[in-house]
């Protein structure tokens, strides 16, 4: 967490700290042992609520295909970090679901392995 | 980058999106010190033009001493590239490139969790920016070939002499690859697979 008096000294920027700040509501970020992956898929599930905070209703909108968290950090552009926040709302009140990613501990799986050699295959 | 600031909401165009059918995501990370190709290896794989994520870097938080008797936070944002490979209608790869230096290492955290594994890209003209980076996803146990991109202007070394010079373990394939060419960053990522492939049919017990 900043310290307010510090921020009251800086310029607010576009994409700086303090604009990030306020889109997440001062809340941290979390620690990247949160569920949600750079390729963990996001889909919506509705439409945006009305009075929705512009960020979360753009994450919705723009989730009517499948979005990795990495794709929308890209397009909103805001830090992958932030949209972690975001998306644990947006989780939360059942707006979007995400697609587990295939994370793997050590090793990965060997048929995953296959599907993924195939498909570079046949490119 | 095409987006209009008077437009609320940008996202994908309309051939960009995933089909909805997709329900695994997988990713690879493409590393390698700055200039050596990795963004022209993500662009030359991707299905869609290469995509720019940033990360807060809090220096103050990241390990790093030379900011010391510095008493607020340093917050700058660093960008990583990346792209997207649908493989079947349930699967998709994306190809993250990330800097190899030593400063940019927290970026790895979210990146490197639950990666298949890596590709380090080498440029022969400077060697020594590849010592640290290999020996960090050693310590990582993140599994990794060493591919070396064709600088026209670059000195050729025989694969056996880069791994004497640059300590490659045994058995971590060695390939050349042009990253500016689809295919050929394509025979790199599935160099990656066949080795990971042979790494766990070879070692169940690391599952």
């Amino acid at each position: 967490m900043s310290d307010p008096e510090q921020d009251q000294h800086r310029a607010w920027e576009e994409g700086g700290p303090e604009r990030l700040y306020v889109i997440t509501s001062g809340r941290q970020v979390p620690e990247r042992h949160s569920s949600l992956d750079m390729v963990t898929l996001i889909v919506s599930r509705n439409e945006p609520g009305p009075g929705m905070q512009p960020e979360l209703a753009a994450i919705v909108r723009i989730c009517g295909y499948p979005l990795s968290v990495a794709e929308l950090s890209a397009y909103l552009h805001l830090p992958v970090s932030v949209i972690t926040v975001l998306l644990t709302d947006l989780l939360a009140s059942g707006h979007v679901e995400a697609r587990a990613s295939a994370l793997t501990q050590s090793l990965p799986d060997v048929e995953l392995l296959e599907a993924v050699m195939h498909g570079l295959q046949n490119l | 980058m095409d987006y209009r600031i008077s437009e609320p909401v940008v996202g994908p165009r309309r051939e960009d999106t995933l089909p909805a059918s997709v329900t695994t995501a997988v990713k690879v990370v493409i590393v390698g010190g700055f200039g050596v190709g990795k963004t022209t290896l993500v662009g030359s794989v991707s299905e869609i033009r290469p995509l720019t994520t940033e990360e807060i870097m809090t220096q103050a938080g990241a390990g790093v001493d030379d900011i010391a008797g510095v008493e607020r936070k340093n917050e700058t944002t660093v960008a990583m590239d990346f792209g997207r490979i649908t493989l079947s209608d349930e699967l998709v790869l994306y190809v993250f490139g990330t800097p190899g230096q030593q400063r940019f290492w927290f970026l790895w955290n979210g990146l490197f969790e639950g990666a298949l594994g890596a590709v380090v890209l080498i440029d022969t003209r400077r060697l020594e920016d590849s010592f640290d980076v290999m020996g960090r996803l050693e310590e990582r146990g993140v599994p990794f070939i060493v591919a070396i991109n064709a600088f026209p202007d670059a000195p050729t070394y025989p694969a056996s002499e880069l791994r004497q010079a640059l300590d490659i373990p045994d058995g971590v394939p060695v390939i050349d690859c042009d990253a500016r060419e689809r295919v050929s960053s394509r025979d790199g990522l599935l160099t990656l697979m066949r080795y990971l492939h042979a790494l766990t049919t070879t070692n169940p017990e690391r599952r």
